[in-house]
């Protein structure tokens, strides 16, 4: 998988497939990104809940995986977006254990806890969008390590 | 429904096979109330290690499974649970209810024997 930073992946989100699909491709960017198997399955896993969460709320939604670079750390960075109902309280929303429907509210705070980033816009009525990055601090290329 | 349900001496193995869709989840929990009180196993493994992610939703229904099957007298144990999977549910805060877990076929079988 070739990918830069400007580059990045647009998934549909609208059923029980999609949610596997978005995690799957989210733990194969974040592979391809160089980041720890533990690391790679919390990104599938966080994935996994707010694809969840975008099906049961607001039926439909998009997920766009990005790999975002800076000087001294890359991140892969997950942008959730719908036109469902919105959050009507979302201080709430990420709080343990608070649901609202089908017993399955677990999703955002653990999202929220296991990424680096982590920000919900929301309008009722309107939509809602998340964004969520993992950090890793950037390999030293080989060339600047100086032999002892 | 692509996970097999396999008989083995009175016990159920149940080797899932991919990482399922909440559906597919629905479809195994269901089959496995079935499966158990319709043919009184002694209990049932659940392998895992072909599984991607658990999360909240997977780790609910594997213990609500737990929960039946104990009730109908054949206790569950969820083998095969990866490192980074275990990991990743206890940063997400996640834990199993009413499952025992064993890292592999034979002592998912073993500690079933112990339990009856």
């Amino acid at each position: 998988m070739k990918m830069t930073g400007s580059e990045e992946t647009l998934l549909p989100v609208s059923s029980d497939q999609d949610i596997i699909r978005a995690r799957q491709k989210g733990r194969d960017l974040a592979a391809w990104a160089d980041f720890t198997v533990v690391d790679q399955t919390l990104i599938a896993t966080a994935i996994s809940e707010i694809a969840r969460n975008i099906v049961i709320y607001a039926r439909r939604g998009t997920i766009v995986l990005t790999i975002e670079e800076e000087s001294d750390r890359l991140g892969l960075v997950v942008i959730a977006r719908d036109e469902g109902p919105g959050i009507r309280d979302v201080t709430q929303a990420l709080r343990n254990h608070y649901t609202t429907s089908r017993g399955l509210g677990m999703g955002l705070p653990g999202a929220r806890r296991v990424m680096d980033d982590f920000a919900i816009e929301s309008k009722l009525g309107e939509g809602t969008r998340i964004t969520m990055k993992k950090w890793r601090t950037k390999h030293l290329p080989v060339t600047d390590v100086t032999p002892p | 429904m692509s996970v097999p349900l396999i008989e083995h001496d009175r016990y159920l193995l149940v080797p899932i096979q991919s990482g399922l869709t909440d559906g597919e989840l629905s479809e195994l929990h269901a089959a496995l109330l079935r499966w158990v009180t319709e043919q009184h196993p002694r209990g049932v493994v659940i392998d895992v290690a072909l599984l991607d992610v658990l999360d909240a939703y997977a780790v609910r229904t594997l213990s609500d499974v737990g929960h039946w099957t104990r009730l109908c007298g054949a206790p569950t144990v969820i083998v095969g649970i990866r490192s980074e999977l275990a990991q990743a549910m206890d940063r997400f805060g996640l834990a199993f209810q009413e499952v025992a877990t064993a890292p592999n076929w034979a002592e998912g079988l073993k500690v079933l024997a112990g339990s009856t």
